[in-house]
């Protein structure tokens, strides 16, 4: 009994001197985790799982009854006599679009933007932040504002062409100026940001690679293309993923700008997956065509992974 | 080694810091004008005939358009998701860096990985979660399920990964147990990420624009953003009190940028460059 009694206690202190020295006991870890953990299931991993059920079902969320209808809400995306298809394939292509128009310039201007910022110059610290200002006001400021400046016959851009002898233009009510005008206001409100990853991205390059370059008789160009770009290769990975992702999302900049017009051409997939969900309550089909440009943007996704990796051997 | 920049770099510097500035300048400016004087054909660069009517229209139209109320809602949910974010992201992000435990690295990949997913593959069922839990039309809605992002453990993480190790051995082995090294050493040598982080995060809640929308209905519950659009729909054509509005929701973050702008630029060029 004795015995027993004082190995259980040598066991304790045993214990209790292994948890001192690793610090903290083994329950300690999770419940760090613990109350991210419980949001990550709750608002991330549950929705995501939920969704995909909730487009198996003709969910709407108004009747009580909400029968499993399989795949169907996939396949009347694809059959071009449901009232549904017509309006998703044409946001598809107006997200499309606006996906092709604006990732060359996100990734392309902040590129020029970020070298520019990287030289040494007075007052780099100010223009830096001046460039990254936009991306801190959001889309409903920038919508509005831009809304004014480009009304075809209130705006001042068009007064400002018009010294020029250049008659109106309907930036918000003409195609193909609609685009231009939704690609621009979003470059002009996100390059700073894309430019500010860049710089990170030029700041760790080895600046022995420039000496060494230098060494072989390198021009300037020549060090751009053949230090400076494939630093950036990883960081210019991240940078087009993200823009693809955020372009995918676009929805503030048609409603408030263009509101989708000229007719339906700049409504974007979002405008049509909420309109489908929370103005017609047919939430199973709305969670379907979510579902499927997840899909399409994870193979657009994949195929760049796949270009940069072919790039790089 | 490199050249003193030349005079067309300066007129391209000036010129991109003047296309930042003019846009922003132009909405300030509007907003002070007459309806009629905002429609003039040529634009006057200077209000004419100043006014503030505009002003008086959005702060005092009381039931219609409750501009103030909108920002204190904006400010009530951007201030207390940047404090919950900022709580559990440091706790996540320090046991994912500084302990060690079963299927540690399976967890945080899974967490990094959701940062990938679009945020509309969320939309709809979240919207059912609050309507179950009762959050619709509440602050709750935009404060909680924002602060399940990824974003905040992934970067609290990689900034406790940076702190010296021998920091906390010390303590521990004097016996501290784990919450105090956290709280009592961790997080004080953690202020610059923290900072960063709560300003990030109050940038991105105040701004968000899709979600507010669809989960806020009653006018005296709108944040900023989702404010907004009522007022562009009430007022179409009356471009000084649209601005106005605008400038509103504008001048608080400019402001804060001006006196933060190091962290967040800082914050998120962090952020690319172990992505």
């Amino acid at each position: 009994m004795t015995v027993q009694a004082s190995a259980g206690a040598v066991r304790r202190r045993r214990t209790r001197t292994s948890t001192a020295v690793r610090g903290y006991g083994r329950a300690t870890p999770y419940l760090f985790l613990a109350p991210y953990l419980v949001l990550f299931l709750l608002f991330v991993i549950g929705p995501a799982i939920f969704g995909f059920w909730m487009s198996l079902h003709d969910w709407d969320f108004q009747l009580p009854g909400k029968p499993f209808v399989g795949l169907q809400n996939y396949k009347d995306l694809f059959d071009p006599l449901s009232a549904t298809a017509e309006p998703f394939w044409h946001s598809m292509r107006a997200t499309g679009i606006f996906t092709v128009a604006s990732v060359p310039f996100l990734v392309g201007l902040p590129l020029g933007l970020a070298v520019l910022l990287n030289r040494k110059f007075p007052g780099r610290t100010f223009f830096r932040a001046v460039y990254f200002a936009p991306f801190v006001l959001g889309v409903a400021v920038i919508g509005l504002m831009f809304r004014y400046i480009l009304d075809t016959s209130f705006g001042i851009l068009n007064a400002f062409l018009g010294l020029f002898g250049i008659s109106e233009i309907g930036w918000t009510t003409e195609q193909p100026w609609a685009f231009v005008a939704l690609v621009a206001v979003t470059v002009w409100w996100t390059a700073g940001f894309n430019s500010i990853i860049y710089l990170a991205g030029l700041q760790d390059i080895p600046p022995e690679q420039y000496e060494a370059a230098e060494l072989d008789g390198a021009n300037g160009w020549q060090k751009f293309r053949n230090v400076t770009l494939p630093g950036l290769r990883p960081v210019t990975v991240f940078i087009v993923i993200i823009t693809l992702l955020a372009s995918a999302n676009m929805f503030g900049q048609s409603v408030l700008i263009t509101q989708g017009g000229p007719g339906d051409t700049t409504t974007t997939a979002l405008m049509v997956i909420t309109d489908t969900g929370f103005s017609q309550f047919r939430m199973g089909q709305a969670t379907a065509m979510s579902y499927l440009l997840a899909l399409c943007l994870a193979v657009v996704a994949l195929v760049v992974f796949a270009v940069v990796r072919e790039r790089k051997s | 080694m490199r050249r003193r920049p030349s005079a067309a770099f300066w007129v391209m510097v000036i010129l991109l810091t003047l296309l930042v500035i003019l846009p922003l300048l132009w909405m300030v400016i509007t907003s002070f004008k007459t309806v009629g004087e905002s429609q003039a054909d040529p634009p006057t660069l200077i209000p004419q005939d100043p006014t503030g009517r505009a002003y008086g229209e959005i702060l005092t139209t009381g039931g219609q358009n409750p501009v103030l109320r909108w920002a204190l809602n904006s400010f009530a949910a951007a201030a207390l998701h940047s404090l919950l974010v900022v709580t559990v992201a440091s706790m996540a992000g320090y046991a994912l860096a500084r302990m060690n435990f079963r299927f540690k690295n399976a967890i945080f990949s899974f967490i990094l990985l959701t940062l990938f997913v679009p945020g509309f593959v969320f939309l709809m069922p979240n919207y059912l979660l609050m309507d179950n839990l009762g959050w619709l039309d509440t602050l709750a809605a935009l404060i909680v399920p924002g602060a399940a992002g990824a974003f905040g453990v992934f970067f609290m993480r990689q900034f406790f990964l940076a702190i010296p190790k021998e920091l906390e051995e010390v303590a521990l082995i004097d016996g501290a147990n784990a919450w105090t090294v956290f709280s009592r050493i961790i997080l004080p040598n953690a202020k610059p990420a923290l900072a960063t982080l709560t300003v990030l995060s109050f940038l991105t809640n105040w701004n968000d624009f899709v979600w507010p929308l669809f989960v806020l209905f009653s006018p005296e519950r709108l944040t900023l953003p989702a404010g907004l659009t009522l007022l562009q729909g009430a007022y179409t054509t009356d471009y000084p009190v649209i601005m106005a509005g605008a400038t509103v929701a504008a001048v608080p973050v400019l402001i804060l940028y001006v006196f933060v702008q190091r962290y967040v630029i800082e914050g998120v060029a962090n952020s690319g460059i172990k992505g």
